[in-house]
């Protein structure tokens, strides 16, 4: 049984504001293999873009208060300020990400050469990590020698990307190329460093519809061939059915389902993935939504926090349920998950067809 | 109850609306408030330039007034110049800047052309001619600060409507058959309506230091108005010993002046929700 | 290629510009109800020599006429003569504007000197003790009268300390007129006593020059670098891993610089207001006190060129920072 490449156990978190505190993170618990493709699923607000950030370490200092648990990657935990100077290597290097909106992500008043060549010079592969420097960062050099191979790996990858005419491309400022273009060259940087994982966030909510199955497919093929792991975070159902090997859904701030693709979609256990996965037009055009609303993360319900709009709610759901396992490493968080779809009436959908 | 933050915007809106509402007052209440009412017109000759002293909270000046009095009742004239001169060129200006704005093209470029012109030259320079060839008084102050300012607000309302007028609720106004006049006042001016609101009030505080320039000058009211500008210049000749006579009408366009600057900022905090949004 | 378009079109908006200036500030300087030929002439010239003199002046030709001749004679730089002394304008002006511009060069480097590390400072440090305090003093700076703050400062440093001087560009000659920049001329010179001198008079005027620019500077820069570090992609640059002092230093201040340079455009011009009222009260020989002078003494053809040429300065001034702007921002090219 091998370590997993991430381990998120029982995460609390939340931040701090002119508001009071908002509880975004309850209890997260979730792993990442090494290679495999996670999905992150979710609505808008469940804390996913929270979680993704908190694997990276880049939740805003100021306000940020973790009340408990650890993100461990590789025996580093990302949420512990003692481990700063690691976290920062880590970041970039063995930790890449790939953001959602390619229009704001790229630095304006910079050509994508030079970004990408800032990005090669602190975090090539190829860097000597161990090469002690007492210059001050600003006045660092980058050495020739890597600088050349560097340069060819950027091309490779620009190529393997399906950019045409790279070196053109890296002369252009970013608002010159389109928005495709751009997530691919996020994709590329993403890669470049040879990382172990890669974070992706939505990475394909501003893109045009049909472009994003592309760059989909593109990810998850590059990831594959080089063995690198994905937490791809995304509200998108049909997107995770697409590319993930695992999935898990999160709803307010809490993990409530983990299960392999396939079973995930024939037996959804946890009643809000059902209600999810039926919420999904249907064919004939039939439509049903979940009645309620999200809770309000200031003062969030105890215990479950789907409790307040689950038809099979009871007292008990008044503690956080722990993770039980309905079927083959299919894990859910429920006191009542649904085991029998049909006797429920509940439809697995099969496929998440959203397009 | 959540934590009760109180953020640097909400406390400069309220201290800048206080100290607005006590400059109103004291203009109104002037001849309530002043210790000696009369010094408006009076002069005592026996009296010259004393100092801050019980009787006389600000000293006296050169005719023997009592500073402090004199103050108060320049207050209102500050007032005054301020509200109608801000106010009319705002009347002027925004209607301009959203037909300009609206319309675009030809009538649009020609505005803004002109407008342009105005702005070409320091505000103040082109106050001064035309105060200078209508004669000192605070109706030529006046109109000589809208003339030149009504320019600004052009061109801001013009920037603004430009740039709402592509967007799509715009459009679908006009088709559910909304005026173009409709548009432009029920569509687009609410929505910058904020920004023209927090100019206004830092407009004010410009507007009184540009009047209080004038009246340095000699430009504004003649004497024995209490222009708080002129009464300044008229220190002048009677530094370093007389401290007082500068020293309390300059505190005083500082104060007020504060007073607008405070509260159009803690408005742009207030209004502005990209700002207050910060570390989420 | 497209840098090069975007200069040539607005040299080309030049002209009309500055032709509609000339215009309004003719109009304004004529439609006055004062006559200049009485007020030269004196109150004891009879009719007649007031006719005379008007006739002289070409002030009897109808408006349209006198404003034609106006425009030949700039294509020539001739602006005329002072209705007071009666030396060519152009002469003046070119004489005294040295003065100004290197007040206020000097005030705009003490500005930005001041202004921009504090804006800085206080966006990194936001909503902190620093960053309230910095933002009162800003709003304070603003707030302050200049010319009163010039007088109190005269006050207390000139007379009652006796730091520095009292009012002027220089104590004694100074060194050998060049560039009637006191400056240049004192380094080209090696005069160590007359640059001395010079900034020791240049000091308080430029300072009180300085002080609301550096308060307008303080504020945009702090929104501006607080837009820039709450950015996509200084997030995505952190989220990267890339160093602390690289994202602040090379990402975070190029960005802001973009906006800084647009408020030195700004700033420029209400140096230049400033700058009337400072110079009367330090008696600084410069374009303000000369515009203040032509105007008290109707003398119109002073005014005009002085209009004009403030507005030329103004025009080129903007047109430079668009120019530096196509360099430094990408994205104005598009």
């Amino acid at each position: 049984m091998t370590e997993p490449l991430l381990d998120v156990s029982n995460v609390s978190l939340g931040f701090r504001g002119e508001n009071g505190f908002a509880h975004i993170l309850d209890g997260v618990s979730l792993t990442v293999k090494s290679g495999e493709i996670m999905g992150l699923v979710g609505e808008s607000g469940c804390g996913k873009t929270t979680l993704a950030r908190s694997v990276l370490g880049v939740l805003p200092r100021n306000s940020l208060e973790v009340m408990g648990g650890a993100v461990r990657f590789q025996n580093t935990d990302m949420l512990d300020p003692a481990y700063a100077d690691l976290q920062q290597r880590i970041r970039g290097s063995r930790i890449t990400f790939v953001p959602q909106d390619p229009f704001t992500s790229f630095n304006p008043v910079f050509t994508i050469g030079e970004q990408i060549d800032d990005l090669m010079k602190w975090k090539s592969p190829r860097r000597d990590w161990n090469a002690v420097s007492s210059t001050p960062t600003l006045l660092q050099r980058y050495p020739r020698s890597r600088r050349a191979i560097d340069r060819e790996a950027v091309i490779a990858m620009l190529n393997s990307v399906q950019l045409p005419q790279p070196e053109r491309l890296l002369q252009k400022y970013p608002h010159e190329v389109s928005g495709g273009q751009r997530q691919r060259l996020m994709i590329a940087m993403a890669l470049l460093p040879e990382p172990e994982l890669i974070i992706a966030d939505e990475p394909t909510t501003a893109l045009d519809v049909t472009i994003q199955a592309q760059i989909l497919g593109l990810l998850r093929r590059l990831a594959n061939e080089r063995g690198v792991a994905v937490l791809l975070a995304t509200h998108d159902l049909g997107a995770a059915y697409e590319i993930c090997d695992r999935i898990t859904v999160m709803y307010a701030g809490q993990d409530v389902e983990t299960a392999p693709v396939a079973s995930f979609f024939n037996v959804p256990a946890h009643p809000y993935t059902n209600k999810l996965l039926a919420s999904v037009p249907g064919l004939k055009g039939e439509m049903s939504g979940i009645p309620g609303d999200l809770p309000n993360f200031y003062s969030p319900p105890p215990g479950c926090r789907f409790a307040p709009r689950c038809e099979r709610a009871q007292l008990a759901c008044e503690v956080r349920p722990a993770q039980t396992e309905t079927a083959a490493d299919h894990m859910v968080c429920c006191f009542h998950p649904v085991v029998d779809h049909a006797a429920a009436g509940l439809v697995p959908s099969g496929k998440g067809q959203t397009s | 109850m959540s934590a009760f933050k109180v953020l640097f915007g909400d406390r400069a809106a309220a201290i800048g609306a206080f100290l607005i509402i006590s400059l109103v007052l004291v203009a109104i209440f002037a001849p309530a408030l002043a210790t000696h009412p009369a010094d408006v017109a009076e002069f005592h000759l026996d009296k010259r330039l004393q100092a801050p002293s019980m009787e006389h909270w600000f000293g006296t000046d050169r005719m023997g007034s009592d500073i402090f009095s004199r103050i108060l009742f320049g207050a209102r004239i500050t007032i005054t110049i301020a509200v109608i001169a801000v106010g009319a060129s705002v009347v002027i200006g925004v209607p301009i800047g959203l037909v300009a704005g609206y319309y675009g093209k030809w009538i649009g470029g020609a505005m803004m052309r002109t407008s342009d012109v105005f702005l070409a030259v320091p505000q103040i320079v082109l106050a001064i001619a035309i105060a200078q060839t209508l004669g000192p008084s605070v109706e030529n102050v006046i109109l000589a600060l809208s003339v030149t300012y009504w320019p600004f607000w052009a061109r801001l309302v013009y920037a603004e409507t430009r740039a709402l007028k592509p967007q799509i609720f715009i459009e679908a106004a006009l088709a559910l058959g909304a005026s173009d006049l409709r548009v432009m006042v029920m569509h687009i001016l609410p929505n910058i309506a904020s920004a023209i609101i927090v100019r206004t009030s830092i407009g004010m505080g410009v507007t009184i230091l540009t009047a209080a320039a004038l009246g340095f000058l000699g430009l504004g009211a003649p004497a024995p108005t209490p222009e708080w500008g002129r009464m300044i210049s008229e220190a002048r000749e009677f530094l370093p010993a007389a401290w007082w006579y500068a020293a309390a009408p300059g505190l005083a366009i500082f104060v007020v002046v504060m007073g607008f600057n405070l509260l159009g900022d803690g408005l742009r905090d207030i209004l502005d929700p990209k700002i207050r949004r910060g570390s989420k | 290629m497209r840098r090069l378009q975007i200069i040539l079109s607005r040299l080309v908006w030049l002209v009309p510009t500055l032709f509609g200036l000339t215009l309004v500030v003719f109009l304004i300087a004529n439609v006055v109800p004062t006559d200049p030929a009485r007020i030269i002439a004196g109150e004891n010239a009879t009719a007649a020599q007031v006719e005379e003199l008007r006739h002289e002046l070409g002030l009897d030709k109808p408006l349209h006429q006198q404003f034609g001749r106006y425009i030949y004679g700039l294509g020539t730089g001739d602006m005329g003569k002072s209705l007071y002394t009666a030396r060519p304008i152009s002469q003046d002006l070119l004489s005294r504007l040295p003065a100004t511009l290197e007040l206020t060069v000097v005030a705009i480097l003490i500005a930005i000197l001041i202004g921009v590390p504090a804006g800085v400072i206080s966006a990194i440090r936001r909503n902190s003790l620093t960053d309230q305090v910095l933002r009162v003093l800003s709003v304070s700076g603003l707030a302050v009268a200049g010319f009163w703050l010039a007088m109190e400062l005269q006050m207390f440093f000139s007379t009652k300390l006796g730091i520095t001087p009292l009012n002027g560009r220089i104590s004694g000659f100074g060194p050998e007129k060049y560039t009637g920049f006191l400056i240049v001329d004192s380094l080209l010179a090696w005069d160590m006593e007359s640059l001395r001198d010079t900034f020791m008079h240049l000091l308080l005027p430029a300072v009180t020059l300085a002080l609301p620019a550096a308060a307008t500077l303080v504020r945009f820069t702090r929104a501006g670098v607080l837009e820039v570090v709450n950015s996509n992609y200084v997030l995505y640059e952190s989220a990267m891993g890339m160093p602390r002092s690289l994202i602040t230093w090379k990402y975070i201040l190029r960005n802001a610089l973009v906006s800084t340079v647009t408020q030195i455009g700004l700033i420029f011009g209400a140096l230049f207001a400033g700058a009337v009222v400072v110079e009367a009260v330090f008696d600084w020989p410069g374009l303000g006190t000369y515009a203040v002078q032509s105007i008290m003494r109707s003398d119109n053809k002073a005014i005009m060129g002085f209009s004009l040429l403030v507005g030329f300065v103004f025009v080129i001034v903007n047109l430079m920072v668009d120019i530096v702007h196509t360099f430094i921002d990408p994205r104005t090219l598009e």
